[in-house]
């Protein structure tokens, strides 16, 4: 269901072709707003109508097996970590609101500096391990941090047929 | 032409495409390459690109180890399993050692991952074995964001057409090049090492979809198949690549089937409202043998049916006339909190499956949907394993699989990551994330092993690939003036009429859903003699401008992915996935001469192909070896 754009609406600022994944979302050179230049690469992933600042792009089903006359619109807010949906069936029977959490932080926040972090050991650098392991992946076998391996967890690597 | 040659250089470590394993790859390599120069080119916006641009509702690859739940060796077995024994399980192994690591990460950086309700252990909820669900609307832009935080540069909107080769030591990497989607203008990057994440490939199967809805498939538009691509026209050696997947899901939408089978425990039946699975299951157990499929102790096993086994049974029981197959979601939708999570489901990976039932005015509550079975597809970490043939971990891998530096191609110094890795399927997007990760720490080592010393790249090669890049726009300049308007010219074709034309090849020889999968030598060899002069054609191709240009480029690698695609499933002769594809000359599974994995090298000078044969290695459990060499004895 490729996207479309509402003239009254759009002001071109490019919000959705700076983050369109199919590079299908240009400024049209006449009406200087955004519009969907090739709607049969449209996945209709709706990254363009949650980047819009002015609620301008929706989403009209694909021609080809959806009928006119729904509507799937969303508002997804960084501020307030949270997406909400509306979804209005064709037959007008079906009116459903739908709220779900983006992000349990503030954006960008608890990323860690792996430039800042202490610097692996030669020891790190020589075994299997990757940045903050063995954190995570511990054996349950004796309860101590270390790396799984074929030796630990009794296994071999043979080739052939084995079933 | 107008356009700036831009040049990046003394990057220590390239990631060319970045979705969820190139970001592993770009935020890894900095903490054992503190002073290293990373950088990444990536063709749209990292903050939503690669497969998971549009969000997830699971993670698809978690073992639970710290809780008990699973082991490494669980998951390879698993995989061994669903894909007809043939995965590398040093790597499948390696992979499934380390995820947890990544996801419990992204649960630090904000990602909100559910937690199994009333759990002492606090645990994450299970959609199934190896599925916890998450609200991953923001998978991508939060992992996007410790990406750059690693990189000392992203370029954004640069599609990589080539790699860079050295030319001082045979074999060896030295870069990549392309051109921004938006200027137009053309980038080097010379690099030590790259590390390829640039996806899989939807779009080289003709879609069921037509027309304006052409782009509603089932992995994204926008994966051309890039990693494969780019990896092949270097010289790697690909393996696996016959290994194209076909889904079972939601019809038109292609909304996932995952959570309703598993979580909300909806079930498909045919038409009449009957079970038919079960019954395809003999005449299908002779065709593999009953090591892959027993009818009889399927159940009492619990071992789960291999995806495509159960794909072939849906597929035959449309042929018998009995579709559509139906998802029935009646009865879990009557539970509010269910139906919820079932559209919630969509809304976070598949939108426009919302909008389809929106529109059709099917609500699942009070009508059981239909199913039906995809185009196939080329890609390396969901229930499939194409891919390059590469290196495995020093302390897992047997010496055919370990060659110094672990998810190395056999291109020195060229890694890859998540779809680009070969063998390695079930990694999804935390097994592609940790893949990244794999290869950056080992070519960091690399580097630090002072492999990299005297890259030596020529403006020669640099002029040459500029030339290559932009000769689409050259022909259709020239070539427009011939006619009056339009699109149909004697001199060149259009990317999207290139893209057709491909379609329809792979669809009707090369086993797509048009011809319900099936092939055979002689189809095959038809196929592959039109591809080369579809090869030729390609020299043709026009683009009227760079966003054209970027078409054109991503059908070139369509196309080598399509090519190495049609000599495996040439070289395979067998029917190893039936549900997958079948070869109609070859019908039976044959373990005799094909429990092996495919291996192939096509010629970066005359694109000649050679294939051969590498041996599978299979986790052995020590204790059962044990026992069975003491049975032997005692008879």
């Amino acid at each position: 269901m490729p996207t479309f754009v509402y003239m009254t609406r759009c002001d071109g600022c490019g919000h959705c072709v700076d983050i369109c994944p199919s590079d299908i979302m240009h400024i049209d050179k006449v009406n200087r707003r955004a519009y969907n230049i090739e709607p049969n690469m449209c996945w209709e992933c709706y990254s363009c109508v949650k980047a819009c600042p002015h609620h301008a792009i929706d989403v009209r089903g694909y021609a080809d097996f959806a009928p006119l006359g729904h509507g799937v619109r969303v508002v997804r807010d960084e501020e307030k970590g949270t997406i909400a949906w509306r979804i209005k069936f064709r037959n007008g029977k079906k009116d459903m609101e739908l709220l779900a959490p983006i992000t349990t932080k503030p954006w960008g926040k608890y990323h860690p500096d792996l430039a800042s972090e202490a610097a692996p050991s030669k020891e790190m650098r020589d075994s299997e391990l990757l940045f903050n392991e063995p954190k995570y992946i511990r054996l349950d076998k004796d309860g101590k941090d270390s790396l799984h391996t074929l030796e630990s967890n009794g296994q071999k690597l043979k080739a052939g047929v084995y079933y | 032409m107008g356009y700036q040659t831009i040049i990046e250089d003394d990057i220590d470590v390239l990631v060319a495409g970045a979705g969820l394993g190139g970001t592993g790859a770009a935020w890894e390599a900095r903490y054992w390459g503190q002073d290293k120069k990373i950088v990444i080119a990536e063709k749209a916006n990292i903050d939503r690109s690669g497969a998971v641009a549009q969000g997830l509702y699971a993670i698809n690859c978690y073992m639970g180890t710290r809780f008990g739940e699973n082991n490494p060796e669980d998951h390879v077995r698993y995989a061994r399993m669903d894909l007809m024994g043939m995965v590398r399980e040093d790597l499948a192994f390696d992979m499934a050692r380390h995820v947890d690591s990544a996801v419990h990460q992204f649960e630090e950086w904000g990602l909100p991952i559910m937690r199994t309700p009333n759990c002492e252990k606090g645990s994450y909820l299970r959609e199934g074995r190896w599925q916890i669900m998450i609200h991953g609307e923001s998978y991508k832009p939060i992992v996007a964001e410790a990406a750059k935080k690693s990189a000392d540069k992203v370029f954004n909107r640069i599609c990589v057409t080539h790699l860079l080769m050295d030319e001082s030591k045979e074999n060896r990497v030295a870069g990549a090049v392309g051109f921004n989607v938006r200027t137009g203008n053309y980038h080097v990057f010379k690099a030590k090492t790259v590390i390829v994440g640039a996806g899989g490939a939807s779009n080289i199967f003709k879609p069921r979809s037509v027309g304006e809805g052409a782009g509603r498939v089932w992995y994204a538009p926008w994966s051309s198949g890039s990693a494969y691509g780019l990896m092949i026209g270097a010289g790697a050696k690909m393996t696996q690549m016959e290994n194209r997947i076909v889904l079972a899901r939601f019809k038109d939408g292609y909304g996932p089937v995952g959570a309703y089978f598993l979580h909300l425990k909806t079930y498909t039946q045919n038409c009449n409202g009957e079970e038919y699975e079960s019954k395809w299951f003999p005449a299908l157990e002779k065709m593999v043998g009953k090591a892959y499929l027993d009818t009889e102790n399927q159940h009492f096993s619990h071992k789960p049916i291999p995806t495509c086994l159960r794909n072939h049974a849906f597929i035959n029981e449309v042929l018998a006339g009995r579709g559509p197959i139906h998802m029935v979601t009646m009865e879990a939708f009557q539970d509010p909190h269910l139906e919820e999570i079932g559209w919630h489901n969509f809304l976070g990976m598949t939108v426009g499956q919302a909008v389809l039932w929106a529109a059709t005015d099917v609500d699942p509550k009070h009508e059981n949907p239909e199913l039906t079975t995809s185009e196939p597809y080329v890609m390396g970490s969901h229930a499939t394993g194409c891919g390059a043939w590469c290196s495995g971990p020093e302390d897992v891998s047997p010496d055919e699989y370990f060659w110094g530096y672990n998810r190395m191609t056999t291109v020195e110094g060229l890694f890859g990551a998540g779809d680009a890795v070969g063998g390695t399927p079930h990694a999804f997007s935390s097994g592609s994330f940790t893949e990244g990760r794999l290869a950056a720490k080992a070519a960091c080592k690399y580097i630090d092993d002072g492999k990299a010393k005297g890259i030596t790249v020529s403006d020669k090669q640099l002029e040459e690939f500029k030339e290559k890049i932009y000769k689409p726009l050259d022909t259709y300049t020239v070539g427009r003036n011939d006619i009056v308007a339009g699109s149909v010219n004697p001199n060149y074709i259009n990317p999207r009429q290139g893209l057709d034309r491909l379609q329809k090849m792979m669809d009707e020889y090369c086993a797509g859903f048009g011809v319900n999968y099936m092939t055979n030598e002689k189809l095959l060899n038809i196929g592959l003699k039109k591809m080369k002069i579809f090869e030729e054609d390609l020299e043709k191709i026009a683009a009227e401008d760079i966003h054209e240009l970027l078409r054109a480029w991503e059908l070139k690698h369509r196309f080598l992915t399509s090519e190495s695609v049609f000599q495996h499933t040439l070289f395979r002769k067998e029917t190893r996935w039936p549900g997958y594809y079948y070869r109609g000359d070859a019908m039976n599974l044959d373990d005799e001469d094909w429990h092996v994995l495919t291996v192939s090298h096509r010629d970066p000078e005359t694109g000649a192909y050679t294939m051969q044969k590498a041996p599978l290695y299979h986790l052995v459990d020590e204790k059962d070896e044990k026992e069975e060499a003491k049975g032997k004895k005692g008879k």
